[in-house]
């Protein structure tokens, strides 16, 4: 099976119809990567040792998956299907649930839903071990369920509740878990760029300085199509290709940053374009099918682990609702959500399991079925979660709480009994 | 740095000769003086030259030397020889300090523009590269902001990173990492992850380096939460704290001062490394408590041979500890002497002396027999002429003319 990495030289050809500067009518363009015009541009093998610019590949057209009738030809076993189909199902089911949540008063703040773009965090996040990390912004529920942190946790996260994954503490833009690898959840964009890039660096360290031969944990930093325009990610594209860094940076171009199209923002839309300039391969996928994006993951993900450098991957995707809860999405044009909403990842899938005979339909209702009770169980248990108490305030400020320093009677502060009862003076 | 040697001088001679003051019989150096016993722990005071008197009864003792202040024996000569040490300059015993941590502990890594193959635009880690490995002393792009991000990234990773900012006004394009992801992500993490960096660099008003290469930070960063600040002002507690920085597992901040990498003192042979939240007293008085930090402490032991001279016992503690602050040792000098002058070279709005003010203020109001006196520097840019810089920032006549004022 041809990966996209591996497919013959295809001469690149230059992107002519769409103008960027064309902002008089920005809705009726078609998206600059739309599979339609990507697919003349080719894919060519990846070559980086020495050439310091490595090649534009477009992947949407090279990995069709669409063999009902072969099945070695199928990209995934029944299993693999039934994995990224619960865990599809699950992210769409808890962000329909949160927005029902906060309508109702049960969490506040800003709320950033992922539907729609299930099929990255899936398609990526499902190839990564424990060990691996994963970065991400204030989009990241779905990232925190792939990557394994109960809904359980997440959703009393985002309650406020003590039993949290974050201890109530960080809400929905700071999801956090060291078990599960998890290094944020991020309010600013592109802040975590630098911090993926950390992580990554550290594996590379224990790899080569602490000399644990067997570490070869790999980075992922998600982020959407308006970071690209911010120094953190130019900056951290060129340390990580520098110093050969195993990360994969992982574009989640949703064209929207809030109700600033991406077309509008920036001189040169396609971002994939940007990897090259660095030194590292800059690859188009559809975000809307996750077997394209498991494919590319497979073969990024690969090459950070063996050593080879960073990968820039731009993944065309969509989101349904709007930015956050707050945003009354009056912006876009509904031809524009139609036309995604058609493309739905999870139909998708599903289409494509019961065409090439992997599961039923009544399989899959299972399925359905089995994530509606386990977020009414995670809705119940963070429902009957504990508020944190007020002693909770200052515990988790400093590693080591000395750094309150030391109060007018001679002790550390962090001494005092009223310290932990949270009213004490600091 | 004329003005700085002759600020060390003035202290050496302070400890080597008993100086005339009101109370002629009293010695100003008397050992385990009370206000420095703590709850199971006693320290005496650290001069500047570096005499320590080991103290590993106390409560923090570990297997090293806890903290590092020293009794002053009777005279110079006794102390100096108890002791051999060895002498060196500022920079090196901050290299000294990061070798002998990075020898320790090998997740301690040092970023930075130039720290590699160049050593350090001030030499502080000269040779380290070649000795560790260009991984372990990372040479970076200029890219402040994503650099230190990643230090945070390899922090909360299981790494001890060390960041150096090449000027600390480097470090304000670092500013979003250091506030919102430095201080912060221990605590949004719910204690998930730990953040044990430091971030050092040398700061201050130099000579004539124009506004930008002039600044302090310490005014700004102060207010986030968690993180830790201190100031180095010595060989001693510059190497004491470049270690306890280290070792500490809460992120910490060390300002250098540029002007001050050539002192030169003896500091100890054996493995030492100072209380990161406590301050140094370095010359006990009577009659009013100076508060300073940095290279404003040469300016304060300048004036205070003119003080001495006049009549005055000036007690000057260096609070080295900016964030939090060490509020015992203040504490307990303000209610000996009733009157406190800071001295810093933060600029007056909303400095670390303006929050000093208020916390003392808030805590020891009753013992203040007269408002609070804080000399910073001139609210403006650092000029680039010299005479306009040097009004810029305090100099030691006008800190005699405040304790003069503030005494009568």
């Amino acid at each position: 099976m041809a990966t996209a990495f591996s497919a013959p030289k295809l001469a690149a050809q230059p992107f002519s119809t769409i103008s960027p500067s064309s902002q008089d009518r920005p809705l009726k363009i078609p998206f600059l990567g739309s599979t339609r015009k990507l697919r003349c541009l080719g894919s060519s093998r990846l070559n980086l040792s020495r050439r310091p610019s490595g090649p534009v590949v477009a992947v949407s057209d090279v990995v069709k998956a669409k063999k009902p009738t072969q099945n070695p030809s199928l990209l995934i076993t029944k299993d693999e299907g039934l994995e990224l189909y619960e865990d599809m199902v699950l992210g769409r089911a808890f962000e329909d649930m949160c927005a029902q949540m906060y309508y109702r008063g049960k969490m506040f703040g800003f709320v950033h839903l992922y539907n729609g773009q299930e099929a990255v965090s899936t398609g990526f996040i499902k190839l990564l071990k424990q060990q691996d990390s994963v970065v991400s912004t204030y989009r990241d529920h779905v990232h925190a369920l792939s990557k394994g942190v109960p809904s359980r946790a997440v959703m009393s996260e985002l309650f406020g509740k003590s039993t949290g994954c974050c201890r109530g503490q960080g809400g929905s833009m700071h999801m956090f878990s060291s078990e599960h690898n998890l290094i944020g959840g991020f309010a600013f964009i592109g802040e975590g760029i630098p911090v993926a890039t950390g992580a990554a660096f550290s594996s590379k360290y224990r790899r080569e300085v602490l000399k644990e031969a067997n570490c070869d944990h790999v980075t992922l930093a998600f982020f959407g199509d308006g970071t690209c325009n911010n120094g953190q990610f130019y900056e951290c594209l060129n340390m990580a290709a520098l110093w050969k860094l195993p990360i994969v940076f992982v574009v989640e171009n949703n064209l929207w940053a809030i109700g600033m199209s991406h077309l509008r923002a920036t001189s040169d839309p396609q971002i994939y374009k940007k990897g090259p300039a660095f030194g590292m391969p800059g690859v188009h996928v559809d975000g809307m099918d996750v077997l394209k994006v498991r494919e590319v993951a497979k073969e990024a993900i690969g090459r950070a682990r063996r050593g080879e450098g960073p990968t820039l991957v731009e993944c065309e995707t969509y989101r349904f609702r709007g930015h956050s809860l707050a945003d009354p999405d009056e912006l876009r044009d509904p031809a524009e959500k139609a036309h995604y909403a058609a493309r739905d990842p999870i139909t998708a899938l599903k289409k494509y399991l019961i065409e090439n005979n992997l599961a039923g339909e009544a399989e899959l209702k299972a399925i359905d079925k089995k994530i509606d009770e386990l977020l009414e169980d995670a809705v119940e248990f963070a429902e009957e979660s504990p508020l944190p108490p007020r002693s909770q305030l200052l515990e988790n400020v400093f590693a080591d709480p000395k750094g309150f320093g030391i109060g007018p009677d001679g002790r550390y502060r962090c001494e005092d009994p009223k310290f932990t009862e949270g009213t004490a003076h600091v | 740095m004329a003005a700085i040697f002759q600020g060390v001088g003035a202290a050496e001679a302070l400890s080597s000769s008993p100086f005339n003051s009101f109370d002629s019989n009293k010695s100003i150096f008397s050992p385990r003086r009370s206000f420095s016993v703590r709850k199971g722990a006693s320290f005496a005071v650290v001069r500047s030259d570096g005499t320590v008197n080991l103290n590993l009864k106390g409560r923090r003792a570990q297997q090293l030397i806890s903290n590092a202040v020293a009794t002053k024996a009777d005279s110079a000569a006794a102390s100096s020889s108890s002791k051999p040490g060895h002498e060196l300059l500022l920079f090196e015993a901050l290299q000294e300090g990061l070798e002998e941590e990075m020898d320790r502990d090998p997740h301690v890594c040092v970023m930075g523009e130039d720290v590699g193959h160049y050593g350090g635009s001030y030499k502080v880690t000269k040779g380290l590269a070649k000795k560790f490995g260009d991984l372990r002393v990372l040479d970076t792009p200029i890219a402040e902001n994503s650099f230190t991000g990643m230090g945070i990234g390899a922090a909360m990773t299981g790494l001890r990173p060390v960041i150096e900012g090449m000027n600390m006004g480097f470090l304000l394009l670092a500013f979003n990492q250091i506030s919102n992801n430095c201080g912060m992500l221990h605590y949004t993490s719910g204690g998930q992850f730990t953040i044990p960096i430091v971030i050092r660099g040398p700061g201050g008003v130099g000579r004539q380096l124009g506004a930008e290469h002039s600044q302090r930070l310490e005014s700004y960063f102060q207010s986030i939460p968690g993180i830790q600040m201190v100031a180095c002002s010595t060989p001693y507690n510059a190497k004491g704290l470049m270690k306890a920085a280290i070792r500490s597992e809460n992120p910490v901040i060390l300002f250098e001062h540029v002007l001050l990498y050539n002192l030169k003192e003896r500091i100890p042979d054996e493995d030492y490394i100072c209380n990161l939240e406590e301050a140094e007293m370095v010359r006990p008085g009577e009659h009013v408590t100076i508060l300073t930090y940095s290279r404003m402490r040469y300016h304060v032991m300048q004036a205070a041979k003119t003080l001495v001279n006049k009549g005055y016992d000036p007690e000057v503690i260096d609070i080295r500890s900016l964030k939090p602050f060490d509020l015992y040792t203040i504490g307990n000098s303000v209610k000996k002497t009733h009157r406190v002058l800071i001295v810093e070279e933060c600029m007056r709005t909303g400095g670390i002396g303006a929050s000093l003010t208020a916390a003392i203020t808030e805590n020891f109001n009753d013992y203040l027999d007269a408002p609070i006196m804080c000399l910073s520097s001139q609210d403006v840019p650092t000029p680039y002429a010299g005479t306009l810089e040097e009004v810029t920032v305090v100099q030691p006549p006008q800190i005699v003319t405040a304790v003069e004022q503030l005494c009568q």
